[in-house]
Order: structure tokens, then C-alpha cells, then sequence
């Protein structure tokens, strides 16, 4: 149980880190200034919920390591997220989009897991959970005003649409841990979750005007630690600190 | 952002307290201002309430107007509640 409760908490936090790092790459670089400080709050947002998972993860471990070990000193194949959270940030219709898809799945998450056996986790996801009530209503209102505006703005959200559709899918996989936990009620139900994304993001989409594209590749592989060529050159970024100088600390 | 329209922010620092101005944004829309408002003004626990409000909306005194508008008040002294103690338990007065 330890050790499926270790990978599943490294799952959430790895998914958590590497969007909150995407929307840290906007920081100086938001289509205003006002927008820039809401992109990167919520960045921080995501990194603190990725820290509490971390440190859940590192502490189940033996030997205990810390939540910046975890963050900081493993390679791509290591980590656990699903494809969509590493891609590039892209424009702003894209990031957009790849935010409100993460934000509805997170708001399921965090709402079915607040109600988990395990007190920690149900701790950690009542906190999250509220923050993501707030990014979501940030990312639904700008999609909805990306897709009814102007015929540029239209054609980014839409072509975003199409190359982000089916890295959705992946969000909702499983392994044989995760099941173990689902059953003991420590992990949520992730078919339930998968309905409830469906029945949201599905009219909304048609409400703002968009078309789901019908067939493309269908992403996965994050679950087992095979990732996109993105992930490598982000952790070479994010890593290249606490990899040159050891144990810096500033 | 030619579309972009500016926006006044008022902020209550806490229950009980009056909204008082804190800045301006822009923003394409209310909704719009009222969020970037949360994310620009209240990040350091500022505020329990929002309130945004079209900066070409409000009708304000003109600033050449300035002396003769409100220097009449100031030789008369007796209008001024500065004749009286104020208790120390009244705050935020």
C-alpha cells in the first residue's frame, strides 16, 4: 500500500510540477502585464500543490528523500505525469485550452479524492481543490472569449482543439497501483472522472463554437514513464541548478 | 488590446472596512477585470471583496476646478470635528 501510495502521489505531483513550470515560462512574456501576474500565480499555485505531493511521496520512501530530491534529481524516464502537462506552452489560445482541460480534471480529482481514506491526501486535495475552483473560472472565461472573438483568436483555439484532443484521453489511465488504491478508497474513481470531464468539457466545447476533431493518435505512456522529447529539455532547464551546484541553497 | 478597456479596483481590506481605491487594470471585459483584479491586487491576503468598476464610467470633479471648489472650507475651522476626544477604542474612524 506504502509503495502504491508513493507512485500515485509522484503521478499528482509530477502532472502538478510540470504545468506549473510550462506557465512559469510565461512570466515576462503574457499578452499583458495584468495577465501575466494571473499566468504565473497560477503557476505557483500548481507547484505548491506539486511540493505537498512531493513531500507525501519522499517521506514513504526508503530511505526518506525530500520533496526537492524528487523534483530536481530524476530524469524524464522517472517521472510519472501524463504527456499533455509537458508539452510546450505554445500560444496563449493553446496554453489556455491545456489549462482549462487540466483545471475540469483536477476539480473532479481533488473533489473525489477530499473524500479519501487516507487523511493526508484528503487534506492536501480539500487545499488544492479550492485553488482550482479558481483556475478554472479564470481558463473557462477566456476560452469562451477566444472563441467568440475575433477570427484570429478563433482559428488559435480551435487549431489548439485539434492538437490537444486526444492527449486527453491519457488523463484518465490507470495502473494496476492506482487500482489497488481506488479500491481501498484511498485513490479516486478515475471512470467517474472521466464521465464527469466528458459531461462538462463536451457542451462546453459546442458552446463556444468548436468542433472535436474525429480521429488523430491518441497520446499515452506517461504512466510508465515514456514521455515526449519536451519533458528532457524542460527538466534540463528546471534542473540544471540544483544539478550543477549540490546541495545550493539560496 | 485595442479592445482593452481600463478599469478602477477597489478593494475591502476586511469585514466591516469601506472598499477603498487601490489601482487600475485593463481588461477586455468586467468579468475579465475582476479576475485579473484578484490575481494583480489580493495575492498578499489584501482583500476580502472586489469590486471593479469602468474607469470612463465615473464622473469626476475637474482638477483646474480644485480651489475653487474646496479652499471655501478651509478658513472655516468650526466645521472641522477636531473640537473633541476621540476615544481610542474607535478605530478606522
Amino acid at each position: 500500500m506504502q509503495k502504491d501510495l508513493s507512485q500515485y502521489t509522484l503521478r499528482l505531483a509530477d502532472s502538478a510540477l510540470t504545468m506549473g513550470q510550462r506557465l512559469a515560462e510565461w512570466c515576462g512574456h503574457g499578452p499583458y502585464l495584468e495577465e501575466d501576474v494571473a499566468l504565473t500565480n497560477v503557476s505557483l499555485d500548481l507547484i505548491g500543490h506539486a511540493h505537498m505531493f512531493y513531500q507525501m511521496a519522499g517521506a514513504m520512501q526508503e530511505p526518506a528523500v525530500t520533496a526537492d530530491d524528487l523534483a530536481f534529481l530524476r530524469d524524464a524516464h522517472e517521472y510519472r505525469n501524463p504527456l499533455i502537462t509537458e508539452l510546450p506552452r505554445g500560444d496563449f489560445a493553446y496554453t489556455t485550452l491545456k489549462q482549462y482541460f487540466i483545471d475540469v480534471f483536477n476539480l473532479y480529482l481533488y473533489q473525489a479524492m477530499a473524500t479519501s481514506t487516507h487523511e493526508e491526501l484528503a487534506a492536501v486535495a480539500k487545499k488544492a481543490g479550492m485553488e482550482v475552483k479558481y483556475h478554472l473560472a479564470r481558463s473557462e472565461a477566456w476560452c469562451e472569449r477566444l472563441s467568440l472573438s475575433t477570427d484570429e483568436a478563433k482559428a488559435r483555439i480551435q487549431q489548439a482543439l485539434d492538437d490537444l484532443w486526444f492527449y486527453t484521453p491519457e488523463l484518465f489511465e490507470t495502473d494496476a497501483a492506482m487500482q489497488r488504491l481506488t479500491a481501498a478508497g484511498v485513490a479516486p474513481d478515475y471512470a467517474t472522472i472521466q464521465q464527469q470531464w466528458q459531461q462538462r468539457v463536451e457542451p462546453f466545447m459546442a458552446l463556444c463554437g468548436l468542433t472535436l476533431p474525429q480521429a488523430g493518435w491518441v497520446a499515452t505512456g506517461g504512466l510508465q514513464g515514456e514521455h515526449t522529447e519536451h519533458l528532457g529539455f524542460m527538466l534540463a532547464e528546471m534542473q540544471f541548478l540544483p544539478r550543477a551546484y549540490p546541495g545550493c541553497e539560496w | 488590446m485595442s479592445e482593452m478597456k481600463l478599469y478602477e479596483v477597489f478593494i475591502r481590506a476586511k469585514s466591516g472596512l469601506n472598499h477603498r481605491h487601490v489601482g487600475s487594470l485593463h481588461a477586455s471585459d468586467p468579468e475579465m477585470a475582476l479576475l485579473n483584479a484578484r490575481d494583480v491586487y489580493t495575492r498578499r491576503q489584501e482583500g476580502v471583496s472586489i469590486w471593479v468598476v469602468e474607469a470612463e464610467k465615473i464622473t469626476a470633479s475637474n482638477p483646474a476646478q480644485e480651489h475653487e471648489w474646496f479652499d471655501p472650507a478651509e478658513d472655516k475651522v468650526y466645521r472641522h470635528p477636531t473640537f473633541y476626544p476621540l476615544d481610542k477604542e474607535v478605530e478606522n474612524m
